[in-house]
């Protein structure tokens, strides 16, 4: 039962990534060009709603639908892991026009060649777990 | 009911995301898409080369399933949910493409010149390709985070060093832009 609201919800984003024009690379390169507000509205509407909901949840002490409470991990406290991990990010973000949600989505939009950008990550992923105790974090 | 066909409008898109995101939180799970490139390499065994590797991928199965969901979402997007899949960018931004080489700007969803399966047989796409993929996955496990769990899941809460992220996604993606792409194309 978990496992179909969990395979629901995938859905939903999935759709809403493709939908809203958030997994074509022109909208990224747009908006890394700031000739559209599209992006920038997407985002900001997520953070301004999101912003709400989790203030609602703690101010109503929201529990889950398991009557769990709802606990919100804090970040660790650090400047160089958030800053030179997001410019890496950032540089590949813009270069192939897709991130870890919508570079899945656009596999079952039928875009074979991304499925090279997700073994691309993966590896990715793997050289860091190899070099994390050598880099500044 | 026309209306679903077209591109969602940017407030919509929007409002979607921010009630996955509650969905996610209400089912007690947290928003963040990268971290199953790090299942993927347990998965795969790199568990045997990197302490990082070593937990209980099973805490993350859920995440996987969303994974699923999303790429089942894509189809239903693009198949059913689509008639035209041209992207209406702003026709500055398609001219700045055009005069770099991308001659599919404004009339597809993503670049027929590094999204085509004619990639397969053109070394520098997909060097693009390998390159693009290694700096997301390599990037967003060194800031704990991608779009979702920094930018979204993050900034959602307030907390700032997921604004130093995001903050450094576009430093990153500006550079990228504006100074790499120039060179390469």
């Amino acid at each position: 039962m978990r496992t179909l609201i969990y395979l629901f919800i995938g859905i939903i984003f999935g759709i809403t990534l493709f939908k809203s024009e958030a997994a074509s690379w022109f909208r990224i390169y747009e908006m890394f060009r700031f000739e559209s507000f599209h992006m920038y509205g997407i985002i900001g509407t997520a953070v301004g709603l999101g912003i709400l909901i989790k203030k609602g949840i703690k101010l109503f002490n929201i529990t889950s639908f398991y009557g769990d409470p709802i606990v919100f991990t804090p970040k660790n406290k650090s400047v160089s892991r958030y800053l030179f991990g997001s410019l890496i990010f950032g540089l590949g973000w813009a270069l192939v026009g897709a991130c870890p949600g919508p570079m899945f989505t656009l596999v079952g939009a039928g875009f074979t060649p991304i499925l090279v950008v997700i073994l691309g990550s993966i590896f990715g992923t793997f050289l860091y777990g190899l070099l994390k105790d050598k880099l500044p974090h | 009911m026309t209306a679903i066909f077209d591109p969602w409008h940017w407030f919509v898109s929007g409002l979607m995301i921010a009630l996955v995101m509650f969905f996610l939180l209400m089912v007690g799970k947290n928003f963040g898409m990268s971290s199953n490139l790090r299942t993927f390499c347990t998965l795969c065994g790199a568990g045997k080369r990197s302490d990082f590797f070593k937990f209980d991928w099973k805490s993350q199965q859920w995440n996987l399933v969303v994974v699923l969901g999303a790429v089942i979402g894509g189809f239903i997007g693009a198949k059913v949910l689509s008639t035209d899949l041209a992207v209406a960018i702003h026709p500055k931004t398609i001219e700045h493409l055009n005069s770099l080489g991308f001659e599919s700007a404004g009339t597809s969803y993503l670049p027929n010149e590094l999204f085509d399966s004619l990639v397969f047989s053109n070394l520098k796409g997909l060097m693009i390709l390998v390159v693009g993929g290694v700096l997301i996955g390599f990037g967003s496990r060194y800031a704990g985070g991608c779009t979702s769990g920094h930018a979204i899941s993050g900034l959602s809460s307030l907390q700032w060093p997921s604004l130093v992220a995001v903050i450094g996604f576009f430093i990153g993606g500006l550079t990228m832009v504006h100074f790499i792409f120039p060179l390469i194309f």
